[in-house]
């Protein structure tokens, strides 16, 4: 444990934070751009250099932070070596990427995106080599794919930026989503997503019968990120990013993200035979494929695309090979791998920009034109060809030795001579990349004149190159103590690195000579072998890949379109028939208890109710067409429904259900005054023998379901709150008490969506009057046999009459809701139902005249009402909406009860009146629209006015 | 008792769905409130069936029913009151603009658009 522990989830967060930045300093200008997009990135490197020591001396710094753990997702980070040569280098290369950029963007490039991309990519990939939680590390390696996908396609001009971005993006995210896979097995065998953890079950976890799978499916996802063979095509795709990207993406991050997951996992899952052989062997194909396409590429970042792949190759090969000293040369070629591989790449850069071209068989010569840039990209070549005395020449002679004493396939040769070969070729291509740009003739017919660039292009890559030259001359110095750190971390053991030029003779030198030799006599013989490559039919990657991406394109839509095709019926019958298969086939799984209920007796007036409902039911079917008819009979279902709830010990379900079904019932008539009349005959027998077959199976699996179910007990939790109905929410009507106390939030949710519904209704009315429909609506013309007395007298005058004692009624069961069945809901259906009547008897417009409130604010009210109660509790320090009630007395009355819980019913009430109010008042509009005549007087014939009318006459005659 | 229920149920969930099934929004209307019906009398069901014990407190009563499957088909009713409204709303608009009333965008008869 080493102290700054705090440090490390800040900087974490610190580019994340930082992206924020360039975007609002692009204003301030370029410099000023890249200049603050620098600040997180030192000050994160501060932090890291801060732990750096405690590291060094083998410490590790941890920082837990609990996330979500019931899930086992926690925001742990652990600094360890590994961790420490990565985030060094992650966030090292990121500065001097930001550098580079800075003069390598021209005018035309939105920069500040381009940072903010950046610094979020940096901070996807600081977080991975810093977790300590692998879900944590997987939200953290899906975040790399995301960001890289827009860093790659950020010249979202160019067809090839976007196609290489998606490429990249599909590959590793599905690669991604195979890792989740091996991660969630390796976490339950280790019974912990602590990384710290897993890596204590080595033995637990090589034991078990998932670590083949678990191990296949984490190596899917570190192959397809490290552009391993057969995923290696997405990474020369990726090259259409700027240059600074691919610098970043392709020498010290992205592509190593796999590699770093193979060493952090290294102690767990490698030494296996497995392992061994998936692994070596892999990165052995690798390697030396990506050396020889590479060697016959003439485009110099696809050059060194390949050359990526190919040491990706090989760092996954010493890898696979499983011994320590392996794994720790591994971890020293990584570093020396971005040191010579970003130069290579910021100099392909350079002279991209300069001479306006990539490609090889158009450049030469530019040594004596840009001597700075060709110097670098000298010595970062003959790194890369592994060449003394530069880094290179180390971690590759360390890489033979390894390999000449592996047995591997059945022998030590077959080994030896492909890992010889990989190496002859690379330092083919690098002696290639070198000879051919920047040596032989200088020509006169470059697209654009030469020349080096500005000092600032060249900090970057020129610094890169010094530590080539001083990694190599001084590598006790300048990369021991790190490689020992990391070494620490992937073995688990002190590894003892003795770094040096002067192994003395040994096979890895005689390997080496080949290699040089052979690497010479191969450039010298490359036109004709360039010749018989290209003449040579090759797979194409990319080809099959687009034609992959074309068929599951052509699949998907083909599923679309027919499971899709705008029939909701028909959605709704493979729904139906879906439902009761699978409710058939759990019937099937499990048992069935005895019955543990007897059958009820059934009165004979009962038995006329369940007549009257099946003939009503039956009838609606049959009469469906006639749309008035079939109304009608619904609502003696409705009736038949609420009278069984009476009789079933359900008052106050019966009282709710009548009201809803006699509103019901006025609002389908209102819209049926503009629906057509009938539903015309058009869909065929088959049809009609399809759904009345699916109709019969829904309607016999529900009927036994609730045979069944209703013929046993089973525990609920009801005793509870017949218990403390009383006790604790003041009322004897359990119902209600459950309503507006032990389940009030349910109900204050529940009057929101009620409320929006009739928000909702009024805004699709508002939109439909302002739409097509009106012109249609203007142009309504009404059936001529309608009623001349619309208005008629005695309903006019009933309805007067009722108001007051309905308004009564209404208050009445408001009132004694809590303690007798009513309460909000129902109150607010019967005063609706009071208000319509008015509405009915004189009209639309007569009574919206007198209409003293808004419906929309009461909606609002009754919500505002009903939270403010809930709300109170916590001013009596209880949970929301948690009631009160007390006893008292007044003279000359009994003694009653006042409750909060009538408070919230109150908002219940307002809610539900100023709901139904607005749906119906929304729909009356449309007959304004229509051209309905608006009655001045409360009714058609008023007899008191006879007389008056009569005098008119008079008079006018 | 048990027995009628179950076959109520039945028969409104197989009435319910035929209508579903129609191609015209009003019928579907219809076969939802229908659905609604047994949907709320299913999940009341659940609290078992008992006679003349309604869920309220008194001195007299010796065993209540199960009051909350009540409480939550309460709440049911009124939100199938709300969804059915901006069902008949919107199919209401559907054919104000479109001129019918048809649920489908293709006609299942003869798969062909309707536009």
């Amino acid at each position: 444990m080493v102290s700054g522990s705090g440090l490390l989830p800040v900087m974490v967060l610190l580019p994340f934070i930082g992206a924020l930045v360039p975007g609002l300093m692009i204003r301030a200008g370029r410099n000023a751009c890249a200049t603050f997009t620098a600040v997180p990135t030192v000050l994160a490197l501060v932090f890291l250099g801060v732990m750096a020591p405690g590291v060094l001396d083998g410490g590790t710094v941890t920082a837990k932070i609990d996330w979500l753990p019931a899930l086992g997702l926690n925001a742990n980070f652990m600094l360890d070596g590994l961790g420490l040569l990565f985030a060094g280098m992650i966030l090292g290369m990121g500065l001097l990427i930001t550098l580079y950029a800075r003069f390598y963007l021209s005018g035309d490039d939105p920069m500040g995106q381009f940072y903010t991309y950046l610094l979020l990519f940096q901070g996807a990939m600081l977080g991975i080599v810093v977790s300590d939680n692998i879900l944590l590390l997987l939200v953290f390696w899906e975040l790399t794919s995301l960001s890289s996908f827009l860093l790659i396609g950020y010249w979202k001009h160019l067809p090839e930026g976007r196609q290489g971005a998606r490429m990249a993006l599909t590959v590793t995210g599905a690669g991604g989503l195979a890792m989740i896979a091996g991660m969630l097995i390796l976490g339950n065998i280790a019974g912990s997503y602590d990384l710290s953890v897993i890596l204590e079950h080595r033995e637990a976890i090589q034991a078990s019968e998932y670590y083949l799978p678990a191990l296949i499916l984490i190596l899917l996802g570190a192959f397809t990120k490290s552009a391993q063979f057969p995923f290696h095509f997405w990474l020369p795709h990726a090259m259409a990013a700027p240059t600074p990207v691919s610098a970043y993406l392709h020498s010290a991050t992205m592509v190593k993200a796999g590699i770093f997951l193979m060493a952090r996992m290294w102690p767990v899952l490698a030494g296996t035979e497995e392992w061994f052989y998936i692994v070596s062997t892999v990165g052995l194909i690798t390697m030396v494929i990506g050396a020889l396409i590479a060697l016959f590429k003439d485009d110099l970042k696809a050059l060194l695309a390949f050359s990526t792949v190919s040491h990706l190759g090989l760092l996954t090969m010493l890898l696979g090979l499983g011994s320590k000293m392996a794994a720790v040369v591994a971890v020293f070629h990584i570093l020396n791998h971005l040191t010579f591989k970003a130069a290579l790449f910021m100099s392909a850069g350079i002279v991209d920009h300069e001479t306006h071209t990539r490609d090889i068989k158009r450049l030469g010569g530019l040594a004596s034109l840009m001597p700075v840039t060709a110097l670098i990209a000298v010595v970062a070549a003959l790194s890369m060809a592994g060449i003394p005395p530069l880094n290179g020449f180390m971690s590759k002679e360390m890489m033979l030795e390894e390999v000449a004493h592996t047995h591997w396939w059945g022998g030590e040769w077959p080994i030896i001579i492909l890992a010889t070969l990989g190496a002859l070729l690379s330092v083919a291509y690098s002696f290639r990349f070198i000879g051919h740009t920047f040596f032989g003739p200088v020509r006169d017919d470059y697209p654009h004149h030469p020349h080096d660039p500005p000092v600032g292009m060249l900090l970057a890559p020129g610094f890169l190159a010094v530590l080539v030259v001083l990694i190599g001359l001084a590598p006790m110095t300048f990369a021991a103590p790190i490689v020992e750190a990391a070494g620490l971390a992937v073995t688990g053991s002190e590894p003892h690195v003795h770094l040096k030029l002067w192994h003395g003779v040994t096979p890895a030198l005689f390997m080496s000579m080949v290699a040089v030799g052979g690497g010479a006599v191969l450039l010298w013989l490359h036109r004709p072998l360039d010749r018989i490559w290209l003449s040579t039919p090759r797979p194409e990657a990319k080809v099959m890949f687009d034609a992959l991406m074309r068929r599951v394109v052509l699949g998907s839509r083909f599923i679309t379109e027919v499971a899709h095709n705008g029939a909701i019926s028909r959605y709704l019958a493979i729904f139906t028939v879906a439902t009761i298969l699978l409710g058939y086939a759990a019937f099937q799984g499990g048992g069935m208890p005895a019955p543990t209920r007897g059958l009820l007796p059934v009165p004979p007036l009962v038995g006329v109710g369940f007549v009257l409902l099946m003939v009503a039911t039956a009838a609606t079917v049959t009469m469906h067409r006639s749309r008035f008819r079939a109304l009608i009979l619904t609502s003696v279902v409705g009736l038949m429904v609420s009278a069984g709830f009476v009789y079933l010990s359900a008052p106050d379900l019966a009282l709710t259900q009548i009201s809803v079904d006699t509103v019901t019932v006025m609002l389908m008539l209102l819209a049926l005054h503009f629906l057509p009349k009938e539903t015309p005959r058009e869909s065929p027998i088959g049809l009609h023998i399809r759904d009345g077959a699916i109709a019969i199976a829904a309607g016999v699996a529900v009927a036994s379901l609730a045979y069944a179910f209703l013929l046993r007990d089973i525990d609920t939790i009801s005793g509870y709150h017949l218990a403390n109905s009383y006790k604790g929410g003041g009322g004897n009507n359990v119902v209600n008490v459950i309503l507006v106390d032990f389940r009030g939030y349910d109900t204050y949710g529940e009057i929101i969506v009620l409320g929006i519904a009739g928000l909702t209704l009024y805004a699709l009315m508002e939109a439909l009057l302002n739409g097509p429909a009106s012109r249609r609506l203007r142009n309504w013309t009404f059936p001529p046999d309608r009623s001349r007395d619309r208005h008629p007298l005695m309903m006019v005058v009933a309805t007067r009459v009722m108001m007051p004692i309905a308004a009564l009624v209404g208050v009445y069961i408001f009132l004694r809701g809590h303690n007798l069945p009513g309460g909000g809901f129902v109150a607010g259906l019967v005063i609706s139902i009071a208000l319509l009547m008015q509405y009915m008897a004189s009209g639309f417009a007569w009574a919206q005249d007198r209409k003293r409130f808004e419906y929309h604010s009461m909606i609002g009210w009754g919500v505002v009402v009903a939270g403010l109660t809930g709300a109170g509790a916590w001013l009596a320090g209880q949970p929301f909406l948690t009631s009160a009630f007390g006893y008292f007395r007044i003279w000359p009355f009994e003694e009653f009860e006042l409750a909060t819980a009538a408070l919230f019913d109150l908002g219940v009430f307002l809610t539900v009146l100023g709901a139904v109010m607005l749906m119906l008042y929304s729909l009356s509009r449309l007959a304004r629209y229509a051209g309905e005549t608006v009655n001045v007087d409360p009714m058609d014939y008023d007899p008191s006015r006879r007389e008056v009318a009569d005098s008119e006459q008079k008079d006018a005659r | 008792m048990e027995l009628i229920v179950a076959t109520s149920l039945g028969g409104l969930t197989a009435a319910g769905i035929y209508l579903v099934l129609r191609l015209r929004a009003f019928p579907v209307i219809l076969g939802l409130t229908l659905l609604s019906y047994a949907v709320n009398v299913f999940v009341f069901a659940t609290g078992r069936l008992t006679v003349g014990l309604p869920p309220v407190l008194n001195d007299d009563a010796s065993a209540y029913t199960d009051p909350l499957p009540q409480a939550l088909v309460l709440t049911a009713i009124v939100i199938s009151f709300g969804m059915t409204a901006v069902l008949v709303l919107i199919s209401l608009g559907a054919f104000l603009e479109a001129g019918d009333d048809r649920v489908n965008i293709k006609d299942e008869t003869t798969g062909e658009s309707d536009a």
